[in-house]
């Protein structure tokens, strides 16, 4: 019963927010879809056919819910609006088999008119499920500004009448790319936070790799691929990452016996679709990047060469200096630490990159490298200055210790 | 989780409502209530008697100290809670704004903190 409701509510809520037009509504007609459920599957089974029950149920529920609301409150219209649309043919209340309500249902939690912090929460919450008090422990945000930052978003998708729909051919690409965004800020969030620090958290890597399933079953554009592969393959070397002492471990020391076989290969296979695309994209570039690394056995064995030549690709497509800096990571491994050093001096003279600690960090690494002590001890001490995270600000002093 | 949902009236609104409108608004609250007391959403509910017939009791160096009224002059005044149980705050939120009252003041979705398990 719980296990047919979990699988089957968050498919009804995006086609009842369709059939309703309003997430507030929809949640209170699954609610009460869910109630009825619960009178009624213990004792006649659950029913064929869980998410067209679900969704029939929370229809005729909304239907009473908005003739009783219409009695008492000042309808604006809209209400009377909505009786029509709910209570009309039930052949038009189609059901939705290919999951079309969830891609939707996200593409609307990922409009362009919210802001993407607002997304996220929106997302997080309607698509996934997620509570707020869950959500705002993932992003360590009080629950009432999370709760009125969903609240607000709701009233602007409202107030904007932005459409419940999956975007037509021309509007594509931009919309992905803002829902693409929204599930790698995700990812992100759970990805670089520390491990263990909360007890109770949800975990936000399972649930942006979730979303990338969804994206890429519902729309498979190369780029979702892309992602859905770059997660994969990130998220296979997460208890690698963390070492006993939960101290953070960088790529070169990881014990690669600790990757996730199974979610390599996946991200393999799904990295060589993404890369189909001409010209390759931003993020199946990076997936790309990510595939070398996971198919190198040792550190000493990777490809630096192809990485490089990799990193040149997408300075092309999605130029930024987070992105060169890593090519003058790569660089040094290919080239030696003397070239990269010229590269990041260049990338921090620039300025863009001044208060960014992983450039900082990354030049007393090759001054390091080059013996030259006292200038490497100046920089890690400025990467520590700029460093907001508690595991990586203790591999910085680790390192900084270390020095000679 | 459990939710408290304090009702604050705001005395000038509400008396600027015609006798009919109040009654009627008492109705949907009511009906509301039901509504949530039977499919297990609503736990508790009061409406409270108004805030001059309230007694503040204190102890200061022992001393028992009683006033009249509440405790602070407020424009709004307690009138009433409900204890729901909701599925996260904005469930909370959506329930409160159900209520007619946040139309002539203001409810204050508060979470109730959960007791330590043994």
């Amino acid at each position: 019963m719980e296990s047919a409701w979990r699988e089957h509510s968050r498919h009804a809520l995006a086609t009842l927010v369709r059939l309703l037009g309003d997430f507030d509504l929809a949640e209170e007609a699954l609610h009460d879809a869910f109630r009825a459920a619960l009178e009624q599957w213990p004792a006649q089974g659950v029913p064929g056919n869980p998410y067209s029950w679900l969704v029939s149920a929370g229809r005729f529920k909304a239907i009473d819910q908005i003739r009783r609301r219409r009695r008492y409150d000042l309808d604006d219209g809209r209400i009377a609006e909505r009786v029509a649309a709910a209570d009309g043919d039930p052949a038009e209340a189609e059901i939705d088999a290919v999951g079309d309500d969830r891609l939707r249902l996200v593409f609307t939690c990922c409009h362009p008119v919210l802001a993407p912090e607002a997304r996220v929460a929106l997302t997080l919450r309607e698509v996934c499920g997620l509570a707020t008090e869950e959500i705002a422990r993932a992003f360590l945000v009080p629950v009432p500004t999370l709760a009125q930052r969903i609240v607000r978003a709701k009233a602007k998708l409202r107030q904007a009448r932005v459409g419940y729909q999956v975007p037509g051919h021309a509007e594509l690409p931009a919309r992905l790319a803002s829902v693409l965004q929204v599930v790698y800020l995700v990812f992100n969030e759970g990805h670089s936070a520390s491990a263990g620090a909360q007890a109770v958290r949800h975990d936000l890597v399972e649930e942006a790799i979730r979303l990338g399933r969804l994206l890429v079953a519902l729309l498979p554009e190369p780029e979702a691929v892309g992602l859905l592969a770059l997660m994969l393959l990130h998220a296979s070397r997460r208890h690698a990452r963390i070492g006993a002492d939960g101290a953070l471990v960088l790529l070169p020391d990881q014990d690669r016996g600790r990757w996730d076989r199974a979610l390599i290969d996946e991200g393999l296979a799904l990295v060589r679709l993404a890369l189909r695309a001409r010209p390759p994209r931003s993020y199946a570039l990076q997936a790309a990047i990510a595939a070398v690394h996971a198919e190198a056995a040792t550190a000493e064995a990777t490809d630096w060469p192809q990485i490089v030549a990799l990193y040149d690709l997408l300075l092309r497509v999605d130029p930024s200096p987070v992105v060169a800096l890593n090519r003058a990571v790569a660089v040094a491994e290919r080239d030696g630490p003397a070239p990269a050093l010229a590269l990041v001096d260049d990338l921090l003279a620039e300025g863009a990159l001044a208060g960014y600690h992983l450039a900082h960090a990354t030049r007393a690494e090759l001054l390091r490298r080059l013996d030259r002590t006292d200038e490497a001890r100046a920089a890690y001490q400025r990467a520590l200055r700029l460093v907001r995270q508690l595991p990586e600000r203790a591999f910085l002093s680790d390192r900084l210790a270390a020095l000679p | 989780m459990k939710y408290l949902l304090l009702i604050y009236n705001d005395a000038a609104l509400l008396d600027a409502l015609p006798p009919e409108e109040f009654e009627h608004r008492l109705a949907h609250c009511y009906e509301r209530a039901g509504e949530l007391m039977a499919d297990g959403r609503l736990l508790g509910s009061e409406r409270l008697e108004k805030p001059e017939t309230a007694a503040t009791v204190r102890i200061r160096d022992d001393e028992l100290a009683v006033t009249d009224g509440p405790f602070a002059e407020t424009k709004e005044y307690l009138a009433g809670f409900n204890v729901v149980e909701a599925r996260d705050m904005n469930e909370a939120i959506r329930l409160a704004a159900g209520f007619p009252w946040a139309r002539t003041g203001s409810v204050e979705v508060r979470p109730i903190a959960q007791s330590l398990p043994g």
